[in-house]
């Protein structure tokens, strides 16, 4: 029985990586534009003007507090109650940005705080404004202690990802979710699921794990 | 969309909404016990120096950080009967989630203790401390402390995790909403509802987290 569900396992494997693609592609998408907007967001948080930083701090707080699935419930099935009717590929992608985008803004503020303050009050010095302090001087110090977490966060992202699968996106935890429908053995096709997983974001931890390291070592 | 929120529905559903926090409590209490065990069990013997049992923490430790945590409940969901071990939803998502968070406990509390200066070690054995003794009455009381504030944070992630067992239809928070949702076609007042319940737990927890965080500031001086 096993050699049989094996080999119908390996059958539709062509499934797997297609299921595979779609989570590369979601989580791929959300991953630039969570980017974009957590550096925004975290900017915009250690702006002591205008509200910005309680307005981000709320933001970050509630991504904090509430479930990723509740998050997706409330894009997927609430939207359409105020006429916003979306597929569930745009749907996951709109929800893991803006998930993403909290925790990465959190990273942000944390990196951009860690710059000394002397570092901005030499920059207005020079003259710079806002901006350019932030281009030129604050930004490239940040990057360093930002990098480390910002890569642990993608591999967040990536699991994550995984929950998309109950709005009906056919990613590949939702492949594995059907063949077992039809392939009664959870082990051999969750293991498969697993390790397909496993390809993608252990790459990532180790490459999180030697940019700390170099960072550790820079600062000594 | 909040002009027609219907309070009432939600009256009316308030016991099974209560039913749901008290789930989802309890579930999460009991595997956030389980974690801590296995994460410093793990921890210990990820820094042990027997190879083997540094191998199989390690192995135990990547493939859980490396994976989502609903592959892994579908794993043990699935997979557990086809080995004729039969537990039922609410013991699957208790283990999932324990073994989950115990690899990423064991991460916090190695970091935890790798703060600790190597000096502390050298001078529990030169006072003749055997190597759990050395844990027990000075590594892991001072580690501990530190990780505080990054266990709670893990306690939150995993009450959030805790939603997950919903999907294996184990009556929790998010279970409720659900219910709600479809029973009376309302997503609005059922998500919203528990949103709000989660970010109460969410308040309290990061409001401990902050209470713990000053009395370390505090009492350091």
């Amino acid at each position: 029985m096993y050699a049989f569900y094996f080999k119908s396992l390996i059958h539709s494997l062509p499934l797997f990586f297609k299921g595979l693609w779609i989570t590369i592609l979601v989580s791929g998408i959300s991953l630039v534009a969570g980017t974009v907007l957590g550096i925004i967001c975290g900017i915009f948080r250690t702006v002591k003007r205008w509200g910005l930083s309680r307005i981000m701090g709320a933001y970050a707080d509630y991504m904090r507090g509430v479930p990723f699935l509740v998050h997706i419930f409330i894009i997927y099935f609430i939207l359409p109650e105020v006429g916003i009717q979306l597929e569930p590929f745009p749907a996951a992608a709109i929800a893991l940005t803006i998930y993403a985008g909290a925790y990465i803004s959190e990273i942000v503020a944390a990196g951009i705080l860690s710059v000394p303050r002397g570092q901005r009050e030499a920059a207005t010095a020079y003259g710079l404004n806002a901006f350019q302090q932030m281009r030129h001087i604050v930004f490239p110090q940040a990057f360093k202690v930002i990098l480390p977490p910002l890569v642990g966060e993608y591999v967040l992202l990536i699991k994550d990802s995984s929950i998309v699968s109950v709005i009906g996106l056919t990613d590949v935890t939702r492949v594995g979710w059907l063949t077992v429908q039809r392939i009664p053995e959870g082990i051999m096709v969750f293991g498969l699921v697993g390790i397909l997983y496993f390809v993608i974001c252990y790459p990532l931890i180790h490459l999180s794990h030697i940019l700390e390291k170099k960072v550790s070592y820079d600062a000594q | 969309m909040l002009s027609h929120f219907n309070f009432r529905v939600i009256l009316q559903y308030l016991p099974l909404f209560l039913k749901g926090l008290w789930a989802t409590s309890w579930i999460s209490a009991i595997s956030i016990f389980f974690a801590l065990l296995l994460g410093v069990l793990a921890c210990s013997m990820r820094l042990s120096s027997t190879g083997f049992l540094k191998k199989t923490a390690g192995v135990y430790i990547e493939s859980m950080r490396a994976t989502p945590l609903l592959a892994q409940l579908y794993f043990f969901y699935f997979g557990l009967p086809t080995l004729h071990i039969n537990l039922n939803e609410i013991q699957t998502g208790i283990l999932a989630l324990s073994l989950n968070s115990g690899a990423y406990i064991a991460e916090i509390v190695r970091a935890g203790i790798v703060s600790i200066p190597d000096g502390q070690t050298e001078a529990g054995t030169a006072y003749g401390l055997t190597y759990l003794q050395r844990m027990r009455y000075i590594i892991l009381p001072q580690a501990l402390g530190v990780t505080i504030p990054a266990l709670l944070g893990q306690f939150i992630v995993l009450v959030k995790d805790s939603s997950l067992v919903s999907l294996i239809s184990v009556l929790e928070l998010t279970r409720a909403g659900q219910l709600m949702a479809s029973e009376r076609f309302m997503p609005t007042e059922g998500f919203f509802t528990v949103a709000a319940f989660y970010l109460v737990i969410y308040f309290v927890l990061k409001y401990l987290s902050t209470l713990w965080q000053n009395r370390l500031i505090y009492r350091e001086p």
